[in-house]
């Protein structure tokens, strides 16, 4: 990347091109550390154990992370909006088992995911209203729907349980089986994925989603409609989270009333050490997908070196505190390099 | 003498906050506390065995870890901050309880060694948010997780049972047969201290004015980021106290005590008036916040309500607790604008 | 060459419009005519209501009463994007711009080019940028991301950004504030080739000379009420002052003669790395020092220093003997610092808290007992400096948000002055109030020069400066570049120093 235009000013001095590119760097290196940190965990455990990266193995890898990437890609994009939703384990919870008593009841497949998707759409614009229309931290009013979800949750599915015997073959079959090492379910959040990655990159209200959470000051004055795109996110989040659902209960074909409690923060996790800021604006769905995969796979890869699966949420929990502390070491010293050169560039006008 | 002061160019302005203290006559605190007055009441009338004297003890022995934690918690809400890792902490400080006593130390020694592990886990929050300027929602995310997965790797998936009779009962017991049980007056003590700091002392004042603002607070000389540092060790060191009465109360130290706390504590305090952007509330309504949560539980049991309807309740009372205040100032404010509008243009400014 | 009032119809106008904001009458009955062709300059001193006029304009707030008209045609504006589709462009004072996101993006938001499937075309915005700031004559890159811009590139973004949707009405609220003299030209020559192409400009400037430079006719506002339109020629400087001030100007500056003292502030070579560099200067007892400067020069950021709300890199302050320790207000203030700051409503005052404990927020030595706080004593410390400031209030209990800005000045101000400062630093005093208290402000700091204490006045109004201070400072890109006396002063010395054309008056 170099400077494109002719340079017309008199004070022909060097630009401060090198620290914004730092900041671009900054940024888009998120991914690539998530990855590269995801590729050495994993080439670390295959060595000391070789059976880690089986064909079984890499399965149980995509699958392990297929539910929780599709949550934190719509988690990721209310995120970016500079909001949160913390009810999408109730949803989840929710979708799923709406999804299993109407296919109990012998529904088809196909209907019995759309279901569920709907479903949780429809949370996701209870909880858009609410934030978008009522004005409320969204931490508070997604703090609210949690419990309102689980409590509706909890006293609709009572004791009862569905497990996999209740589930047509389809559907269960749906839940393990794949192209050679790559499941179906990961086929299927990848597609989701990368048409979210696609949309939030290529479409104005994409793009309007990051600038709202960028500044919704000026996004208002560039007359985003700003209510409008956060209420598409919510819906998008709780769609994403009621699509989670379904292929919960097609992956473990189990679920009870207390199916993704505690979900939320995994999933917020997951985003964060991704790179998308909670400031809103920055980061990607592609990010806290990797951090999500980075998450799931650290669950796997502890019982396969030995490790005993306790220290799991510790290290879920201090890997978050890393990201954010990283990301802001990182941003603070991008802002001293750019004040640094600003300075050089006065004096260098002066001179 | 403010009636001195009142100027003849200013009939508007007097007018206008009159309406406003009308308007705001009804405080939130005090309409928690009318409610929760109600509640206990229609409850006493109404409920079978709610106003016995030993439902009453429960009640209060199982609602006094929220109301514990939700003292320092009602302080660095108003601050602007909030604490999510409480219920970690609570569950660690019993983990480490339970551990050492399995290890056979002396009680007397581990209770202040959870204490001081308290202190450490607020430090932690508090250095993270003041010195690298983190947002405390999410630092807080993260030693929740953290402090609980410690706990796990502390006390594995055991329960710890045995400690001492006198302890044990001291934590579930009551006075005689009276409603009051032992743990609430160390309690009533500390919620004595808390609100004279936060109503009577600079302390609470800064607090508030670095919640409203924390820009002018800074440029009023409050030294903004020790006193948020020393929220966070309050609340660390009430979450372990909380942690280690939490396994004497229950009889019972494992790693996932207290889970989940930290929800009804916010949902408490914001239920009682703390509003969430900080710089407002008072910490009478934060107790009868947590107080109305916990008899509404309780008399729902008593009736028979599954667990399962409470938590939708708590969950609606959360929202309306943020959604109606706002809709409110929103309705007011609409007013006020409507009125202005209507109002005759006034005389020209005063010529010199 | 003579101007009359066009026989054409004005693009863009208000008729008799009035805005309030609770008890504050921003706007009362004032009406504006922006013609096609015409740039069309609104002066008014601070506080005068130009702000809101703009914002009315752009449609960001609603008038209460009074129209909009666009073509002759009475239209509301629902949002800044109804203003926006009707062409009409704003240039804030403060650029809004989204840091996250590249400069290209922040200029196209919501309008990207697209291709098939309503995708956005990033190829083609990033061209069309390079366009703009080609015809700019700018060489900034379409993708480096908007956080980290200096101000002045900042302002060329959104003026790409008006450039971007052929703007019919272009108005420019104070642009030149932060750019320096070849950039300020710069713009000029966009802004006449955009009017000689047929566009309605509206421009503000607190730069008399810059209005007389590039505008035909004058619109002047004064405590939000119209006093003129008028065509500019055959209009002196002094003449559009008087409109503006309504007053003689020896009357709104009551300078006391006073003996000066003993060094009370000494600041030597202070420097913060990036912000200022190598600032010494010493106030007197009994003296009002100006510093002076464009915005961005540094100069706030110098007193943010001095009083510890900000760290420094190096060098070291002095008040009444004692050094200060860098990073620490509360030490600051027992050494008997006061800074009144420059943003009352972010900085100065916590708009939510009531008179009384706002005033009280200096004052808890005074006001506790044992610890605890005594209600009385705090009672009657904020009574007694509200009396004596002669502040309006219905009660002390009332928040302070809902006082006239003039009004929470002056809580400001009380709040300081009650810690019985020895030396006394305000920052843009008199920004945004009216005439009035603006007078009350400047006797009040005579007088407290005249008891003793050292008065630091940072202010961007340079008629104040040159009225108030007995001495004065001039910063320039972070560095003092003048100190004039006050027979020294003029004008033309400081804006040469501000903009550091030249050399003028004795480097410090």
């Amino acid at each position: 990347m170099t400077v494109t235009a002719t340079p017309v000013r008199e004070e022909a001095v060097p630009e401060p091109a090198a620290g914004r590119r730092l900041i671009d760097k900054v940024f888009k290196a998120r991914e690539l550390a998530v990855a590269a940190v995801l590729l050495v965990m994993l080439g670390a455990t295959q060595l000391s154990n070789t059976e880690f990266l089986s064909e079984q193995g890499i399965k149980d890898l995509l699958l392990n992370a297929t539910i929780l990437v599709l949550v934190a890609t719509g988690q990721a994009v209310v995120v970016i909006t500079r909001n949160v939703d913390l009810s999408v384990g109730s949803v989840l919870g929710i979708s799923a088992f709406a999804a299993g008593t109407y296919l109990q009841d012998g529904g088809s497949s196909l209907i019995a995911i759309l279901l569920a998707v709907a479903l949780g759409a429809l949370f996701g614009a209870l909880n858009g209203a609410l934030v978008s229309l009522g004005k409320v931290p969204a931490l508070v009013v997604t703090l609210g729907t949690l419990y309102i979800v689980r409590g509706i949750d909890s006293i609709w599915v009572g004791s009862q349980q569905i497990t996999a015997d209740d589930l047509p073959n389809g559907f269960v079959d749906f839940g393990h089986d794949g192209i050679w090492v790559v499941p179906y379910l990961a086929l299927l959040a990848l597609a989701v994925l990368a048409a979210v990655g696609y949309y939030l990159r290529s479409y104005r209200s994409g793009r309007e989603m990051y600038a709202l959470g960028s500044s919704p000051e000026a996004a208002t004055l560039a007359g985003v409609p700003v209510r409008k795109r956060i209420m598409t996110a919510y819906v998008l989040c709780g769609a994403l989270a009621g699509l989670a659902g379904a292929l919960y209960l097609a992956r473990f074909g189990n679920v009870d009333s207390a199916t993704g409690s505690g979900y939320e923060l995994t999933v917020v996790s997951a985003v964060v050490v991704g790179g998308v800021a909670f400031t809103g604006g920055s980061g990607s769905v592609y990010g806290a997908a990797l951090g999500a995969l980075l998450l799931t796979s650290i669950n796997s890869v502890l019982p396969a070196i030995g490790v005993s699966s306790v220290w799991v949420t510790a290290i879920n929990g201090i890997l978050l505190l890393l990201a954010i502390a990283v990301d802001r070491i990182l941003a603070l010293r991008v802002a001293a390099v750019l004040r640094k050169q600003a300075a050089q560039l006065r004096s260098a006008r002066h001179a | 003498m403010p009636e001195l002061t009142k100027n003849s160019a200013v009939p508007e302005l007097t007018k206008h906050s009159a309406l406003a203290r009308f308007g705001g006559a009804v405080r939130w605190d005090s309409a928690v506390g009318a409610l929760l007055l109600v509640l206990l009441i229609c409850s006493f009338s109404f409920v079978d065995n709610f106003g016995n004297a030993l439902n009453l003890s429960f009640l209060i022995g199982n609602t006094l870890p929220i109301a514990l934690i939700a003292l320092p918690m009602t302080m660095l809400v108003i601050s602007g901050e909030v604490d999510l890792s409480v219920g970690s902490t609570a569950g660690l400080s019993g983990a480490v309880m339970g551990a050492l006593w399995n290890a056979g130390m002396a009680i007397e020694t581990i209770i202040p060694i959870c204490l001081l592990l308290g202190v450490v886990c607020g430090l932690v929050n508090g250095l993270l948010v003041t010195r690298l300027g983190l947002p405390s929602l999410a630092v807080t995310i993260g030693t929740m997780a953290a402090y609980r997965g410690i706990a796990q790797i502390v006390l594995g998936s055991d329960s710890v049972t045995d400690f001492p009779t006198q302890y044990l009962d001291f934590g579930a017991g009551r006075i005689g047969d009276t409603f009051i049980p032992y743990a609430l007056f160390p309690f009533l003590v500390l919620l004595a201290i808390a609100v004279v700091v936060l109503h009577a002392t600079p302390t609470g004042r800064s607090l508030f004015a670095i919640g409203a603002s924390e820009e002018a607070a800074r440029f009023s000389g409050i030294r903004v980021k020790r006193l948020k540092l020393s929220m966070f060790v309050t609340t660390g060191v009430l979450s372990a106290l909380t942690g280690v009465f939490w396994a004497l109360h229950y009889a019972s130290a494992r790693y996932d005590n207290a889970t989940g706390l930290e929800l009804s504590v916010i949902a408490a305090v914001l239920l009682g008036g703390i509003d969430f952007d900080g710089g407002k509330g008072t910490l009478g309504g934060a107790i009868a916040g947590v107080f109305l949560l916990g008899t509404l539980q309780n008399a729902m049991s008593l009736q028979n309500v599954s667990a399962q309807s409470q938590i939708v309740v708590t969950g609606v009372l959360l929202v309306i607790s943020v959604l109606g205040p706002r809709i409110g100032r929103q309705v007011a404010q609409a007013r006020a604008r409507r009125r202005t509008a209507a109002a005759p243009p006034p005389q020209a400014a005063p010529s010199t | 060459m003579t101007h009359p009032e066009p026989e054409t119809t004005p693009v863009l106008a208000l008729e008799g419009v009035s805005k309030s904001f609770g008890a504050v009458r921003a706007l009362r009955g004032v009406s504006l005519r922006l013609y096609a062709g015409e740039a069309h300059a609104l002066a008014g001193e601070n506080g005068a209501g130009k702000s809101t006029l703009i914002k009315a304009l752009a449609g960001v707030h609603r008038p209460d009463t009074g129209t909009v008209l666009l073509d002759g045609e009475p239209v509301e504006f629902h949002g800044p994007a109804d203003a926006r589709d009707a062409g009409v462009a704003v240039i804030y004072q403060e650029p809004t711009l989204f840091p996250d996101l590249s400069v290209a993006e922040n200029i196209f938001m919501g309008r990207q080019p697209r291709r098939a499937l309503g995708r956005v075309d990033h190829a083609s915005v990033r061209r069309a940028t390079a366009d703009l700031f080609a015809r700019l004559g700018v060489d900034l890159d379409p993708d480096q991301p908007a956080r980290g811009l200096s101000i002045a590139d900042q302002q060329l973004v959104e003026i790409a950004k008006a450039l971007s949707f052929d703007a019919r009405v272009l108005i420019m609220d104070e642009p030149t504030a932060a750019l320096t003299g070849s950039e300020v030209a710069r713009l000029f020559g966009v802004v006449r080739t955009l009017r000689e192409q047929g566009a309605a400009v509206l421009f503000i400037s607190h730069r008399l000379e810059e209005i007389f430079q590039l505008c035909q006719r004058v619109t002047t506002l004064r405590d939000g009420a119209w006093i003129a339109s008028e065509p500019l020629d055959g209009l002196t400087e002094d003449d559009l002052v008087r409109r503006m001030v309504g007053r003689d100007l020896a009357e709104l500056y009551p300078k006391q003669d006073t003996r000066t003292g003993e060094v009370a502030l000494s600041v030597r070579r202070l420097t913060r790395e990036g912000v200022f560099t190598d600032v010494s200067f010493d106030v007197r007892r009994g003296e009002i020092v100006g510093l002076a400067g464009l915005v961005g020069a540094g100069r706030s950021e110098v007193a943010r220093a001095v009083f510890g709300v900000d760290r420094f890199d190096g060098g070291e302050v002095e008040v009444l003997g004692t050094r200060l320790k860098p990073g620490a207000p509360s030490l600051a203030m027992a050494a008997g610092l006061a800074l009144v700051p420059e943003d009352r409503r972010a900085q100065g005052l916590v708009m939510d808290m009531s008179i009384e404990r706002n005033i009280g927020l200096t004052g808890f030595a005074d006001t506790t007992r044992a610890g605890l706080m005594n209600r009385k004593a705090e009672r009657s410390r904020s009574v007694d400096w509200a009396v004596r400031l002669q502040v309006k209030y219905a009660r002390l209990g009332d928040v302070v948000g809902t006082l006239s800005g003039g009004n929470q000045q002056k809580v400001v101000l009380a709040k300081w002055l009650a810690t019985a400062p020895q030396v006394l630093i305000v920052d843009e005093p008199t920004r945004g109030i009216d005439v009035g208290t603006k007078a009350e402000v400047h006797r009040l700091l005579s007088a407290l020069a005249a008891e003793g204490v050292a008065v630091l006045m940072i202010s961007s109004d340079l008629p104040e400066i040159l009225g108030m201070a007995d001495r004065v400072l001039v910063m320039h890109e972070g560095r003092l570049s003048a100190e004039l006396t006050r027979a020294e002063a003029t004008e033309e010395s400081v804006m040469a120093a501000a903009t550091g054309r030249t050399n003028q008056g004795s480097a410090a």
